[in-house]
């Protein structure tokens, strides 16, 4: 019983995770653009003339897309346009189960876990869902009867089928280093210190793999300067039929990937819930696991963010040849200079 | 005609810019300078301290809109030192005017001096482009284009005519 509710707790946390940032990315979105390019930004959302710097634009904007008609154009397929936006929101919001939010803390004599799902294959789940997702991507491109969606449906495939191949094989570097496809490890892997000072983070004992890593990133999740399924300048893309809250969905699980996809990279590269030189035990411990994990995710959603404000979006060839040509050997190169070198320093006995 | 060609040498991208790594981080730190930098300038605005504007937004209903010193806005009719209106109904403006937006009737002046003046002077601003044709073929400088009012707009199509009364009216 206690078990259940614990999880019950866990799943919401995970849930509010995604869900809150994905309502604050969108404020986000706007204000840093705004900040960068020398604008305000949209300040004018306000309750009871309290603005409080245009966060409740997000609010307005839910509640617009809530009651707006839900138009649904002649010559759709039935059944999967309306499939198209659950599956899409539903393989994101999957993904968070496995991220690490937090580790293990001992409270009442009993031990209690602060990831939603504790699984021996997370990584391997978690890039399943993430790859599951372009499902809804192109099901909406082709139920539309819309020849500019089904460009934008082809478009996400095709990109995801060429950004799933590096992903997996940036990460097969650090998870080789690690030793596990568990996230709850791999994160445990990186507590230790190299030489007393520099925690065994990722992004130092694999730098060019989170390089790739963010690049091969912010692909799956479709951002700029890779968002071509969307183009809104050349194709509307693969949700130009839909209206109201279903185009909303499409929006929120956007936002939803970028979010596990950074929530991914802080685990596996930032250390996760490791605050480095400080043991975490106990209640208090898991507060700091939480708000650790909570920061790096941030940290690297605002870079993200501001590499979609600096980047124009890359020709469709540009993209491929980016991924096959470039991003993949780069990443095998990496896997196996891991392979080498963890060979060498086991044969030196230094690790 | 001879036709010239001018051949353009596209510049040459090296190693270095074939990276795009770097280039990329360039633009990043473009980008990050000026986040930082309005930030900072924000916060300072925010804590109440004299600071360089972080933005060059201006929130045009509560602030004024700043017009080109040159700017063609609403018409302003000129009076002479007596009050009366300049115009003398002499029809140029309307004559001239492309949009068709200006109506005249005219009546015998009192003034021996001058030979008609305007009884009535709308003009349709719905219609008007404000290509300044009216000021340039006034002979008598009666008409300008300088109220610097450009929120114009009304309800109803009888409340974008302007007539004579009204376009007399100083900035306002």
């Amino acid at each position: 019983m206690i078990a259940l509710a614990w999880s019950a707790v866990k799943v919401g946390y995970a849930l509010g995770f995604g869900f809150g940032l994905a309502g604050l990315l969108g404020w986000v979105e706007r204000k840093q653009s705004a900040v960068l390019q020398d604008r305000i930004g949209a300040n004018r959302a306000d309750i009871f003339g309290w603005r409080i710097i245009g966060l409740f634009h997000p609010l307005a904007d839910g509640i617009k897309l809530m009651t707006k008609e839900d138009f649904v154009p002649r010559g759709v397929l039935r059944p999967f346009h309306g499939l198209a936006p659950a599956l899409s929101l539903g393989c994101g919001l999957l993904c968070l189960a496995a991220l690490p939010f937090g580790g293990e803390f001992q409270m009442a004599g009993r031990t209690w876990s602060l990831q939603p799902w504790p699984s021996p294959v997370g990584l391997v789940y978690v890039l399943a869902f993430l790859g599951l997702g372009v499902h809804g991507v192109v099901m909406a491109g082709y139920a539309s009867g819309s020849n500019y969606g089904l460009l934008g449906g082809l478009r996400g495939a095709a990109q995801m089928v060429a950004y799933e191949v590096c992903m997996a094989a940036v990460l097969a570097g650090p998870m080789f280093l690690y030793g596990t496809l568990d996230l709850q490890e791999a994160v445990r892997a990186q507590g230790r210190l190299i030489g007393g000072v520099l925690p065994a983070w990722g992004v130092f004992t694999q730098p060019l793999a989170f390089l790739l890593f963010l690049v091969a990133g912010t692909a799956a999740s479709k951002r700029i300067p890779f968002d071509l399924p969307e183009g809104e300048s050349e194709i509307v893309g693969y949700h130009v039929e839909y209206a109201g809250m279903k185009f909303g969905m499409f929006m929120i699980s956007d936002f939803v990937e970028n979010i596990v996809v950074c929530g991914l990279g802080a685990a596996l590269f930032l250390g996760g819930w490791q605050v480095p030189f400080v043991s975490l035990a106990g209640p208090l411990g898991a507060v700091l696991m939480l708000a650790a994990f909570l920061a790096k995710t941030c940290a690297l959603l605002f870079l993200l963010m501001q590499v979609r404000w600096t980047l124009p979006r890359l020709r469709f060839d540009q993209l491929l040849d980016l991924g096959w040509k470039s991003l993949l050997p780069l990443a095998l190169a990496n896997f196996m200079l891991t392979v080498w070198a963890v060979w060498l320093l086991r044969r030196l006995s230094w690790l | 005609m001879a036709v010239t060609v001018r051949p353009v040498t596209r510049p040459a991208r090296g190693l270095w810019e074939q990276v795009y790594l770097i280039e990329v981080l360039r633009g990043l730190g473009v980008t990050f300078r000026h986040f930082f930098v309005n930030l900072w300038r924000h916060v300072l605005a925010l804590l109440g301290r004299r600071a360089a504007a972080g933005a060059v937004t201006i929130q045009y209903p509560e602030q004024p809109a700043v017009l080109g010193r040159r700017a063609r806005t609403r018409h302003r009719l000129l009076r002479r030192p007596d009050g009366a209106p300049r115009c003398t109904a002499c029809l140029l403006c309307e004559t001239i005017c492309p949009a068709k937006c200006i109506r005249i009737t005219a009546e015998e002046s009192p003034d021996p001096m001058v030979e008609k003046r305007a009884r009535s002077f709308d003009i349709d601003v719905g219609m008007c482009v404000f290509c300044g044709h009216c000021v340039e073929a006034c002979p008598v400088d009666a008409i300008h284009m300088d109220s610097s009012q450009v929120e114009l707009a009304s309800y109803t199509r009888a409340g974008m005519i302007w007539n004579m009364e009204s376009l007399m009216r100083e900035k306002r």
